[in-house]
């Protein structure tokens, strides 16, 4: 079983688009979407969920007045500016601010200080007509993304041991952070997805060094490839450099949307469409990758 | 104090940094003020690719304390373990062993309290740089930038903010895309947001999740619906169900999304684009008149 995931560093290059797409390509697979706090693959996979949970997120603190001496030991020791004074004098915490670390509520002489989890965050499986899904929703503003994105991994990786899948395909979220760094940690292959823009070559380039980091393999697909061609050479010389195989270069095209508005994978929407080849393309070439790489 | 504006949107690659970097530019232009430029989208910052003529102004590492366990005076008893929430501290009394990983740690501090045995110290670790750029319009453009392979974007976006010059009117964060803790670190402190959105299924989504975060902040928002054109009507039910102030409308045009490209917003700019951000400013230069005169009349 091989872990594949979709990056890009930078957003809206088409991560969701080209990971549905090779779902719908893919006949033994497990599908899990990574992008935890804007996850779309959902939208294109309409997925019938089978199991719920709560996933038990960050601590906040909350101080009990009644029992509050006013010593203020609270606000000294908080490293997160996260306890204030209220307008009765007494300390109060901010729940954005708060970071869950529970040191307050150790140090407090008066046992005034408790913390709770927030249960705002859930994960699903789900059955879609392309096989297994887990995804998971994020309350707004919630800490600790990164952890959620190794809950709804872990989950993926035991159904498809399960039934014996031969991939997990990961829709990943953007950026190089805690979030990313939970989504790259222990996956076979980056599908690295980047359009080019001097934005999305940058970011692309932040990411290559986060996954060679991990020592884990990219491969290249330049998306959006003629919006500017002397920008999708410049990244290709870059991915040669870096002995990143270019799968494909697809072109800007407005059947994506259509696409997206019908719920349907750009493969459903026209097969024979010119993104429907270069997706085949790509999909053709990780399964012989990945036949030469044995794990 | 400056008036402070974030652009948001939940989505990724809906035209955050394009619509950041224009009204930073126009509202230099137009208003006899300071405006400030800030780069909050730590992970990748992409403001920079737009000021080619910008002047590097000096830079600062940001660092992160991190403890060390000086394993001679360790018991082993494992208190700092139980106390870290973060599951970043390992002991293993039977080998002798116990170590911080950097990765996980939050500089809590709860487990130098915990430490009966003064085992733990601080050491400093790098997790990213601020910059200060000097920008031909405006009054300079202040840049976070994540150290690649540091999970810490949210407390360098924090200390982002701090280092943000206060004698600016106006400050522009630029916000990283999502509607987790880096999102709230930047938009907590603003006074207006501007909400990037697109008018697609997906665009749609995200600016739900996003509306629903602005909402639990207590915060003022309007929205931009970019690339306009290019998908559904689906946004604008949304945005009149729900009454949301719709601040403008950024037509999709291929030949603006290929000056983007090459990292140019101001030249060869199309008029409808033109008309349109102008249109955006002369809604945000309203905002910001009444934001002055009810301070005065709150004086």
């Amino acid at each position: 079983m091989k872990e594949i995931t979709i990056l890009s560093g930078k957003g809206g290059t088409g991560k969701t688009t080209i990971t549905a797409a090779l779902a719908s390509l893919a006949n033994n697979a497990v599908l899990c979407d990574n992008d935890v706090d804007a996850a779309d693959l959902h939208l294109i996979l309409q997925p019938k969920i089978e199991e719920e949970h709560v996933y038990a997120g960050a601590w906040q603190a909350k101080i009990d007045s009644d029992k509050c001496i006013k010593c203020n030991v609270c606000i000294s020791n908080c490293r997160f500016d996260a306890i204030k004074l209220n307008q009765d004098n007494y300390p109060e915490v901010g729940p954005f601010q708060c970071e869950g670390c529970r040191l307050c509520e150790r140090i407090c002489p008066t046992g005034a200080i408790t913390s709770e989890q927030s249960k705002n965050n859930h994960w699903y499986v789900s059955s879609t007509r392309f096989g297994t899904m887990v995804q998971a929703k994020m309350g707004p503003g919630e800490e600790n993304s990164g952890k959620l994105v190794s809950t709804v991994r872990k989950k993926a990786k035991e159904i498809a041991q399960k039934i014996n899948a031969d991939f997990i395909i990961n829709d990943g979220p953007p950026g190089i952070g805690c979030s990313t760094i939970s989504a790259l940690s222990g996956t076979n292959l980056v599908v690295l997805v980047t359009e080019p823009s001097k934005s999305g070559f940058f970011d692309a380039k932040r990411l290559v060094e986060l996954a060679q980091s991990f020592g884990i393999p990219i491969m290249g697909v330049i998306n959006k490839s003629d919006i500017n061609l002397e920008m999708t050479q410049e990244i290709s010389h870059f991915f040669e450099s870096q002995n990143i195989p270019t799968l494909a270069k697809i072109p800007f095209n407005k059947d994506v949307v259509k696409a997206m508005i019908e719920a349907k994978t750009v493969v459903e929407y026209d097969k024979d469409s010119e993104i429907a080849r270069c997706i085949t393309d790509i999909w053709n070439k990780i399964q012989e990758k990945n036949i030469l790489v044995k794990s | 104090m400056s008036y402070k504006i974030a652009v948001a949107s939940g989505k990724g690659g809906t035209g955050k940094t394009t619509v950041a970097v224009s009204i930073y530019k126009l509202l230099a232009e137009s208003l006899n003020v300071k405006v400030g430029l800030v780069d909050c989208d730590v992970e990748e910052p992409n403001d920079i690719i737009f000021f080619p003529e910008a002047e590097n102004e000096g830079a600062e590492v940001v660092l992160q304390d991190i403890p060390n366990i000086d394993v001679e005076k360790c018991t082993f008893c494992r208190k700092c373990a139980e106390y870290c929430e973060f599951n970043a501290i390992v002991v293993l009394p039977s080998a002798r062993f116990a170590e911080v990983n950097s990765s996980l740690c939050h500089s809590c501090g709860a487990c130098l309290v915990a430490c009966e045995n003064n085992a733990i110290t601080e050491n400093k670790l790098p997790i990213g740089k601020v910059t200060d750029f000097r920008t031909k319009v405006g009054h300079g453009l202040l840049e976070g930038k994540l150290k690649v392979g540091s999970a810490m974007q949210t407390l360098l976006i924090k200390e982002l903010k701090k280092r943000v010059a206060d004698d600016c009117d106006i400050v522009i964060y630029d916000a990283p895309p999502g509607t987790s803790c880096s999102v709230v670190e930047t938009t907590i402190d603003a006074d207006y947001i501007l909400l990037v959105t697109e008018p697609t299924p997906f665009g749609l989504h995200d600016l739900k999740l996003t509306v629903a975060l602005m909402n639990e902040l207590g915060k003022d928002f309007g929205i931009i619906v970019n690339k306009a054109g290019l998908g559904n009507d689906e946004i604008y039910r949304y945005i009149n169900e729900n009454r949301i102030e719709l601040i403008g409308e950024i037509p999709f045009v291929s030949s603006f999304a290929s000056n983007y490209a090459q990292g140019n917003l101001t030249e060869n700019t199309p008029q409808e684009i033109t008309n349109s951000l102008n249109s955006i400013l002369s809604k945000l230069q309203l905002r910001i008149l009444v934001n002055e005169r009810d301070n005065h009349t709150q004086r």
